[in-house]
């Protein structure tokens, strides 16, 4: 199911340089991204999906081509205006959870709130991890679901427009790691939000609407999921 | 050539990758390394200089003045068992006139012997030629004073001596041991345009005393030091039928014993600096070693899987610390030997040595290295032993997350508004507490040094409005002979004399319990409006009409309180009176003993009578004044307030400033390396928690605000502690400077405050701002993806 166009992407291109190396990490990618569809982005290690995150959420900038957000080009936002989108509109949840080990999980959800127009409340996006009962724990004191539940809830808590998810069951083993992907597929509902999921996985692309490949900074193959597989049919 | 063994040369590298820090271990090293270098080697330069001097010329043990006494009485010293020899002398201050200067000068005439050098106390003679053997007006005057008015052999002068004006020929210019540190009468600082000494010879002295075969000076050597109160008992005993006698030591020797402050106060900085920013190396090594030991764990993982041993992991570290403390060595001595020899050239300004050059003090200097050396083992002695510890396996694996609480801080947070950034820096500092509490005691010891050191300013000032208060003369002159009470009328009467206010000074011994002090007694009458009594809070304790006002310091000498008695025998008097303590005055510079004018004059036998005016001039008519004292023949001493005082900031800003300029600077840079190893280290620490604040939309400066509030809560805690610490040292100097001769005041002005909290707010922010910068370069996507 199809919402309005959120993103749209033109011949991005990103490359990284190591002394004189350089490594095209994205070489001329097109895509789109509309609201409360869930696009995995399917690929080996280094065939530039999770460069591609990054840029959707405003964490790099390409050096070719475009990303345009509501019709706004992103190229055009300075850091501050950058970090504003991130605060925003973007919700992230990585591979590595990055709570801030200081905070509790419900203030690490309340840390992330403070400029949204209409955010859930730290608490009820906990309640729907299912982490009402240990919010007040610190990240130290939580499993790693626990933590990369509390991640989520941090991501979905203020709406975000965009939900990045970059193997988010990279670290967990597979039964946490579907609950997760759970969590993930009825937020993304729930949001409306466009969600992106970076996997190697192809049993957990299966969950996505749409499905494109990556290999060698390319999208080599876009195809539809018709129907969705449920998260929780998911294994691997 | 052959390579670098390769754990040296990752050393190398890894030193580049932390050069801020690194730079930072090495300043505050150079910093105590320096000091010591410094402190030590001009106090070994100024005592050898000394030691030589007094060598030399024959520096006597004990002194002796009274007003007369016969040659015999020092045959009778010199046939003493303890005595190794003897100098007898005529003594006597006088006015002096010299073509084309306006200012009033002052001089000390001392006799020098007929024939050959004198025993005791003999002076170098720097230029020109020693006396001639006849009684011809000649003078030598000391090289300070010659130097000011640009004076060489040949020049000639008046010297108002015995009443009368005599012209004399300076013949030569030298130094003498005493005047090493040369105060004229009713000065507080040297003053060498208006104070001279100058020798003549004893027959021409005797001639205009009127004092043939007497003497009133005396200066001793003894054979034996440990039997020098014995023989200053004798001494007393053989002068006491001529009356009572100042009998003293090199200890009451007032060159000796400025000199001897001076040195006191160095050896006190130079222990008390060094230590303190060794201890602030220890502090830095500790924590960015621990820091580097810490990032690294997973390389010290990989070289003990391959097979390198615990010891040599453990060298490599403790070999990186050591590195940094030899350069901090390295460019401690040389930056030492610098500012050394630049506090010695100061101090040969206006201590008169015949040769003062910097020397080094091996063994402090090898002492401050080996200290720097162990606080830098020390330091890295913990990160190294982590090292050790870790078993390879634990060490590849990635370290545990650090368990975080809520604690005491945050409650005290939670009163506030609930801001998360500022809970999160309430809870990493309570995460490592002992890191905090380092940082805090590093800061506040840069702040307590700071302190201690500008407080001598406020101290300076403090004098400064003292003696202003008390002093309201324009002039204070002192007659060659007591004269009648009705004297003053004339004085009053002198061109541009607008008030007079006659005084008389009576040196005197006073005594209680066994404790003697001989000190001038001050008559001053009721209505004294030109010179005030004080006390500590500068309030004017009014001259009390019966009885003694004694300074502080002289009362708790005596053991004597308000109430109490003292003994009171005027020098050259075989009567002893008894006098009561009326009040307790305050009195930074020398001891002096007050009491009402007519109550003095009844206690001696004669005439009333007064020995000098303190004056108040027009000062339109200022010339005109100077002019006449000069063909007058009653006054014999003169000192003008505004030169004191001129002289007195004079010196002592020129003492302080270099010192005092030289440690705000260092603890300057201490705490900017404190606060900025400190901000380095959280960086490196949390890079990953602030890259994850950049994800959820933290703007730089937003992240970098956590890292000043971090850096502003230390240096909150570190500005109060400090505070209290300063105030603890600049205590302990004031006891340390506590002498007969001077005492400083405790007063820390507003003004100190503000500097020390202003330089650590801005070393803060400084160190914060250049760590925040690396924020703005943060790689995000790089540090979030990375395995934790």
């Amino acid at each position: 199911m199809r919402g309005e166009k959120i993103h749209s992407v033109r011949g991005l291109t990103r490359i990284y340089r190591t002394g004189p190396d350089e490594v095209h990490a994205l070489r001329g990618v097109d895509l789109d991204l509309c609201s409360g569809e869930l696009v995995a982005l399917l690929g080996p290690s280094g065939s530039g999906k999770s460069t591609l995150l990054n840029l959707l959420g405003g964490l790099d900038r390409p050096d070719g081509g475009e990303i345009r957000f509501r019709g706004e080009a992103l190229a055009s936002f300075d850091r501050r205006a950058l970090a504003d989108y991130r605060r925003r509109h973007v919700g992230f949840v990585f591979q590595s959870y990055n709570l801030i080990p200081s905070l509790t999980a419900r203030e690490n959800v309340e840390l992330a709130c403070d400029r949204a127009a209409r955010p859930i409340a730290a608490a009820d996006a906990l309640e729907q991890v299912g982490l009402s009962a240990r919010m007040d724990h610190f990240p130290g004191q939580l499993s790693g679901g626990e933590q990369q539940r509390a991640a989520v809830a941090r991501a979905i808590a203020k709406r975000p427009e965009l939900l990045l998810c970059d193997e988010p069951t990279g670290a967990l083993d597979s039964r946490t790691g579907v609950q997760i992907l759970e969590l993930i597929e009825r937020c993304s509902v729930e949001l409306g939000a466009a969600t992106v999921l970076v996997t190697h996985n192809g049993a957990i692309a299966a969950m996505a609407d749409r499905v494109l490949s990556l290999v060698d900074g390319k999208i080599v193959e876009a195809r539809r999921n018709a129907p969705r597989r449920k998260a929780r049919d998911i294994s691997w | 050539m052959r390579a670098l063994p390769l754990l040296e040369r990752k050393l190398l590298r890894e030193l580049r990758q932390i050069a801020g820090q690194a730079a930072a271990i090495v300043i505050v090293v150079a910093c105590a390394v320096a000091t010591a270098v410094m402190s030590f080697g001009v106090l070994r330069s100024l005592d050898a200089a000394r030691a030589q001097y007094y060598e030399r010329c024959r520096f006597g043990d004990l002194f002796a003045s009274l007003p007369r006494a016969p040659e015999s009485a020092a045959e009778a010293i010199r046939r003493l068992p303890g005595v190794a020899g003897l100098q007898t002398r005529l003594v006597a201050d006088v006015a002096v006139g010299l073509a084309g200067t306006e200012e009033p000068i002052v001089a000390r005439l001392l006799s020098l012997p007929e024939r050959g050098e004198p025993e005791v106390n003999a002076i170098v003679l720097r230029r020109g030629r020693f006396l001639g053997a006849d009684d011809a007006p000649e003078v030598i005057v000391s090289e300070s004073f010659a130097d000011a008015h640009g004076l060489v052999p040949g020049a000639r002068l008046s010297v108002l001596v015995g009443g009368r004006s005599r012209e004399m020929v300076i013949v030569g210019v030298a130094l003498s041991p005493e005047y090493v540190y040369a105060l004229g009468p009713g000065m507080i600082a040297p003053d060498d345009r208006r104070f001279a000494i100058m020798w003549t010879a004893r027959r021409v002295l005797e001639g205009a005393l009127g004092a043939s075969g007497e003497f009133n000076d005396l200066a001793i050597r003894v054979k034996d030091p440990a039997a020098l109160d014995a023989v200053a008992r004798q001494v007393e005993t053989v002068l006491a039928p001529y009356g009572a006698a100042d009998v003293h030591g090199r200890e009451r020797q007032p060159s000796h014993a400025f000199v001897s402050a001076m040195l006191h106060q160095i050896a006190g900085v130079g222990r008390i600096a060094p230590a303190i920013f060794l201890f602030v190396a220890a502090f830095l090594v500790h924590t960015v070693l621990g820091r580097l030991v810490e990032a690294q764990r997973q390389h010290i993982g990989l070289l003990k899987a391959l097979g390198i041993g615990d010891a040599a992991i453990g060298r490599h570290y403790l070999e990186l610390a050591l590195i940094l403390g030899a350069a901090g060595i390295a460019a401690g001595v040389a930056a030492g030997t610098i500012l050394g020899s630049g506090l010695t050239r100061l101090y040969a300004g206006f201590f008169h040595f015949p040769a003062l050059s910097f020397r080094h003090d091996p063994p402090s200097i090898l002492a401050a290295c080996a200290v720097a050396i162990a606080a830098m083992g020390l330091g890295a002695y913990r990160g190294v032993r982590a090292v050790s510890r870790l078993p390879p396996a634990l060490a590849l694996a990635p370290p545990a997350p650090p368990g975080y609480a809520r604690t005491w801080l945050e409650r005290l947070a939670r009163r506030g508004p609930t801001v998360g950034t500022l809970r999160m820096v309430l809870r990493h500092l309570a995460r490592f507490p002992l890191r905090a509490a380092l940082t805090i005691t590093g800061l506040a010891l840069a702040v307590a040094l700071q302190i201690a050191m500008l407080f001598s300013f406020d101290a300076l000032d403090r004098m400064i409005r003292f003696h202003a208060r008390a002093e309201a003369r324009d002039f204070s002159v002192g007659f060659a002979r007591p004269l009648p009470s009705a004297a003053i009328g004339e004085v009053a009467r002198w061109p541009g004399v607008v008030k007079a206010e006659a005084w008389r000074m009576l040196p005197a011994r006073l005594g209680s319990g066994g404790q003697g002090r001989v000190v001038n007694v001050t008559g001053l009458t009721q209505s004294a409006a030109l010179r005030t009594l004080l006390d500590a809070k500068l309030g004017a304790v009014p001259v009390p009409r019966q009885g003694l006002a004694l300074p502080g310091k002289l009362a708790s000498l005596l053991g004597v309180g308000v109430g109490d008695s003292v003994t009171l025998q005027p020098l050259g008097s075989p009567r002893t009176l008894e006098q009561p303590v009326a009040r307790i005055v305050e009195q930074y510079i020398g001891l002096d003993a007050y009491m009402d004018l007519d109550a003095l004059n009844a206690l001696l036998p004669g005439e009333p009578a007064i020995s000098g005016a303190d004056l108040a001039i027009d000062p339109a008519r200022r010339g005109e004044f100077v002019r006449a004292l000069k063909g007058n023949g009653i006054v014999a001493g003169i000192s003008e307030r505004s030169a004191v005082l001129a002289s007195f900031r004079d010196t002592m800003v020129r003492t302080l400033t270099l010192i005092v300029s030289f440690f705000v600077a260092f603890a300057g840079v201490t705490a900017s390396g404190i606060a900025f190893s400190s901000a380095r280290i959280t960086l490196s620490e949390r890079g990953r928690e602030f890259a994850t604040l950049g994800a959820l939309g933290f703007s730089a400066a937003e992240v970098a605000r956590i890292l000043a509030l971090e850096s502003a809560i230390l240096a909150a805690f570190a500005l109060a502690l400090g505070c209290l610490l300063g105030v603890a040292l600049a205590w302990l100097i004031v006891q340390r400077l506590d002498t007969e001769l001077y005492r400083v005041p405790l007063v820390i002005s507003a003004r100190t405050v503000v500097i020390t909290v202003l330089v650590v707010v801005a070393a803060s922010l400084l160190s914060t701002w250049s760590v925040a910068r690396r924020l703005r370069r943060m790689d995000l996507a790089a540090i979030l993806n990375a395995r934790q």
